[in-house]
């Protein structure tokens, strides 16, 4: 089954907090349950978007890297 | 599958203040106040550093669903001057300090290494080329996801700020017993 992606997040070339911030704006929109994609470059993305996810529930399902962009796909809670 | 690009900061900020500070449904109020965790932030430097990382863990913790406020006192209260204002102060030292101390978000100095405003012109370029959003872009982020900004009425009133002087969006001065009332009742305080 693949994962339906509801919305993409370009947070490339940003440094933090963008791409965080952008994600928690856009994941506001979905309702619980659909998938937002992540695109970042910022290497302290990774570590970043654990934590994050600790915090707010939304739980982190899939995260690869390619080159120097990491993909984070998140399920809202 | 809808592509968000990196939009302008308008933008950003019009989705922001629309997704992330909704209205609560009436009666959810108190059981989602009990749950949500909060930081409160002391803006006391007024730096051009340190008003980045006050501005960077602000608008993050709203971004991880806290309840957040920063009170804004002494050399902290001038980045809520708007930038366009020069001079500020009814008497002439109020004058002489806001001619000392440019006010405004866009015009703050850095602790070390300002050599008469290069250090802050060159650290903004580093910032730009880096992808990294100015303390003023990132304040009214932070102002947009619901993070509350409290002047301090003292400063205020010592250092000669008029309401006309400062940025929208403001909360109504307080005082020290405010935000010593959400320590006590254990929310976490950072003094930047």
């Amino acid at each position: 089954m693949t994962i339906q992606i509801a919305v993409t997040v370009d947070a490339r070339n940003l440094s933090c907090p963008m791409p965080i911030v952008k994600t928690a704006i856009a994941i506001k929109r979905l309702a619980s349950g659909q998938v937002l994609e992540v695109l970042a470059t910022d290497p302290g993305s990774a570590k970043d978007f654990a934590a994050w996810s600790k915090t707010t529930g939304n739980e982190v399902i899939e995260s690869d890297v390619q080159g120097r962009v990491f993909r984070f796909v998140l399920r809202k809670k | 599958m809808t592509v968000m690009t990196r939009d302008a900061p308008e933008a950003l900020l019009r989705e922001a203040s629309e997704t992330i500070n909704p209205s609560p449904a009436p009666g959810a109020q108190s059981e989602a106040k009990a749950k949500t965790k909060s930081l409160v932030i002391i803006a006391e430097s007024g730096d051009l550093e340190k008003t980045w990382a006050t501005t960077i863990l602000a608008s993050t913790a709203a971004a991880s669903g806290m309840e957040v406020s920063i009170f804004f006192t002494f050399w902290g209260f001038f980045p809520l001057v708007r930038p366009e204002k020069r001079i500020t102060g009814q008497v002439w030292m109020q004058k002489m300090l806001s001619l000392m101390n440019r006010p405004g978000i866009d015009h703050l100095k850095l602790s070390r290494l300002n050599f008469m405003g290069l250090g802050p012109w060159m650290m903004k370029r580093l910032a730009r080329k880096h992808g990294v959003a100015s303390p003023g872009e990132l304040l009214a982020m932070a102002q947009a996801m619901g993070v509350k900004l409290l002047p301090c009425q003292m400063s205020m009133d010592m250092l000669g700020f008029t309401p006309e002087d400062l940025i929208d969006g403001l909360e109504e001065p307080v005082g020290a017993a405010t935000v010593l009332e959400m320590i006590a009742s254990g929310t976490p305080a950072l003094f930047i």
